[in-house]
């Protein structure tokens, strides 16, 4: 934090920042130098930030109408597509918005996995996103249940059943889970509620995730440590904030196409029929955001090591800042890791596939294979890359590549036409 | 503006792959029509979705019940849009059951616009009980809630045929191409000329199952049109605020290099 010195210019201002130093941070974030190298990957953190605000928005007007209750749940939530003004719109952007916060959420943790973002002195961002990102996970399955529909209670009652793998306890924590001895009323009401809580908890989080940022400053497309403000900084406001809200806009614009002319492509058919624990679909399958981690899920012959599995593939990317031993941090110095961050992208996207296929035949040893990679990824590759890659020359500052004309072929195509 | 478009290229693979998930499971093709509420535009036909009630009233009604519509519905923008007028006396020729009255009393009394459609049974346990066991679904949100939509029901309706050699099926159970497991517990419901429709249409198999669908498509999607007319407004203001805040960012950035 580089302005302490900030000094209202009226005496109001003057007073009250004294007691409340508002005005300070306000001039800090305006100020807030950014490296001036950011790429459109860097756009996702606003976007983020849009999504979450969004999401909260729609939830509370929504919660205003929703009955959660077994019996009236799927009836109230018609009631808020045919009879609410707008109703429609409301839970269209809200249902669509939880998929368009997972993809930006997605391309948000690739770009810090390509360009090192994770590495020191930025462990704590890190770690803080990753428990938003396991919040996210919570407060999105849940919120898939409380339609009420077929899809929310039988991908309840299949998560929920992951626990009573759990050696002795097992069974009394899904049961102490459900509220009873199935998912019923006590689930759907508990679930309201928690999902009303947690994005609260990730909004506080998103706030520490952003002041951890705010102390080391962000990374860049070159990975180095920046002298801050320099030449290689401009201030957040104006640039970085045009920018953003450039990208926010096309995003929307993708966000706008799913909510009015395919709101029900990233929702299951299924979830339109009303809850019956009397008859099961044909296919349980959960949200594609959560796609990959179930395919993980599936492809451990045995129960318990399933569960410890899928967790194990969110847990690990927690210690990955200790995992990745490379002293260099963007994948443009790191020829080796970039090639293995592609296959792990590759990886990534095929176990999700292969969660929305039936676990059998091809498919089953397709995601046996990939959840092997996903594993051997992080705790063999990495570590072991770190010590024998040989990485390339880094420059020492930002301005460096560009003026040297090597590492952007389209600035120095620019460059000569304006002279 | 090539990150731009590598951006939004990540962003349809990523959403095409659930689209193709979704797609490989259907293995049968199944029928289509030119419906007019697909598309960025698509409206419905008022003539289809009247024809359309005129079937669900005549043919469906007796076992299919439609809860989550009320008569209101009828006249409102966007549907079938009856005048009022019709919607009452359409409502008017159901009896509901309303009450208690000051004596604590039940009573009946025809059904007016506020009411939801009338259900052909007192409860669930009766519908079944009468169709052989097979419960007849809902159909308000019928067409959302089956993968293929709007084409699955209306390859079902005419996807009745004669089993192949070798499948026998068992008393009231129906063969039908399209249905999940070829087994159908309804009869075949439809046959040219069964209604009589007043704008002088040929009640055709075909015309009626589109009409009907057509209806079942409003009634699961009643703000289908709003959706698209708004939707379309927004992505114009969309495009025109993006197109500014690009000029802006470029203009504010020419202060600096690199520029974005």
């Amino acid at each position: 934090m580089s302005d302490h010195n900030y000094v209202p210019s009226s005496k109001l201002g003057k007073w009250f920042n004294d007691r409340l130093p508002l005005l300070s941070l306000s001039a800090h974030l305006q100020e807030y130098p950014t490296p001036k190298n950011l790429n459109y990957w860097w756009t996702f953190g606003g976007i983020l930030t849009f999504c979450l605000i969004a999401q909260i928005i729609t939830g509370v007007v929504l919660a205003m109408h929703y009955v959660a209750h077994a019996d009236l749940a799927f009836d109230s939530v018609e009631h808020i597509m045919r009879d609410v003004n707008y109703g429609w719109l409301i839970r269209y952007v809200h249902a669509n918005g939880a998929s368009m916060f997972f993809l930006a959420v997605y391309i948000h943790i690739f770009r810090s996995l390509y360009y090192g973002s994770y590495k020191s002195p930025r462990e704590v961002i890190w770690i803080i996103g990753m428990i938003i990102y396991l919040l996210m996970m919570a407060t999105a399955f849940m919120g898939y249940v409380l339609p009420w529909g077929q899809m929310s209670f039988w991908g309840a009652t299949v998560i929920t059943n992951l626990f009573s793998a759990v050696p002795l306890v097992g069974e009394s924590i899904t049961n102490w889970l459900w509220g009873g001895y199935a998912v019923d009323n006590p689930t759907l009401t508990r679930f309201f509620s928690l999902h009303y809580l947690l994005p609260f908890l990730i909004f506080g989080l998103v706030i520490l995730h952003i002041w951890a940022l705010h102390v080391p400053g962000n990374n860049n497309p070159v990975g180095i440590d920046l002298k801050k403000p320099s030449k290689d900084t401009v201030p957040f406001h104006p640039y970085i904030v045009i920018k953003d809200l450039f990208a926010l806009l096309l995003f929307l614009i993708v966000f706008a196409f799913f909510v009015f002319y395919a709101p029900n492509i990233l929702g299951h058919s299924d979830n339109y029929i009303e809850a019956n624990p009397m008859v099961t679909p044909a296919h349980i399958v959960p949200e594609w955001y959560l796609l990959p981690f179930y395919a993980i899920l599936r492809s451990v012959p045995d129960k318990l090591f399933g569960v410890i599995a899928m967790f194990a593939s969110i847990f690990i990317l927690i210690i990955l800042p200790w995992l990745d031993t490379s002293k260099v941090r963007s994948a443009i110095f790191r020829p080796l890791y970039k090639q293995f961050y592609w296959i792990l992208v590759i990886d990534v996207i095929l176990l999700g596939y292969m969660g929305a296929m039936p676990a059998e035949g091809t498919y089953l040893l397709i995601a046996r294979i990939a959840t092997t990679y996903y594993f051997v990824h992080f705790l063999i590759i990495l570590p072991i890359l770190g010590k024998k890659e040989k990485t390339l020359e880094v420059p020492q500052s930002i301005t460096e590549p560009v003026l040297g004309g090597s590492s952007n072929p389209e600035m120095v195509k620019k460059k000569d036409l304006f002279n | 503006m090539k990150n731009i478009f590598k951006t939004i290229c990540l962003i349809f693979l990523l959403t095409n792959f659930s689209v193709i998930s979704v797609a490989a499971e259907e293995e049968k093709k199944l029928l289509s029509t030119d419906w007019s509420f697909k598309g960025y535009f698509g409206k419905f036909d008022r003539g289809s979705l009247q024809r359309g009630y005129q079937v669900y009233q005549e043919v469906c009604a007796s076992c299919h019940s439609m809860k989550y519509l009320s008569y209101r519905n009828l006249s409102e923008k966007g549907g079938p849009e009856f005048s009022e007028e019709q919607a009452k006396a359409i409502a008017s020729n159901f009896e509901v059951t309303d009450g208690p009255n000051d004596d604590g009393e039940m009573f009946t009394r025809p059904a007016k616009l506020s009411d939801k459609f009338v259900n052909p049974y007192l409860n669930d346990k009766e519908a079944i009980a009468s169709n052989g066991g097979a419960y007849p679904p809902d159909m308000s949100v019928l067409v959302k809630a089956r993968s293929g939509g709007a084409d699955y029901v209306y390859s079902v309706l005419l996807g009745y045929e004669d089993p192949p050699s070798g499948i026998i099926l068992d008393d009231g159970v129906y063969y039908n191409k399209y249905m999940y497991g070829n087994a159908i517990k309804m009869p075949n419901p439809l046959s040219d000329g069964l209604v009589e429709y007043n704008d002088g249409t040929e009640a055709t198999e075909e015309q009626m199952a589109k009409d009907v669908v057509t209806f079942l498509a409003w009634s699961a999607e009643p703000h289908l049109e709003a959706r698209h007319k708004i939707g379309f407004k927004a992505i114009i203001y969309l495009i025109i605020l993006a197109l500014l805040a690009y000029l802006s960012m470029k203009r504010v950035w020419s202060r600096v290099e690199p520029k974005v």
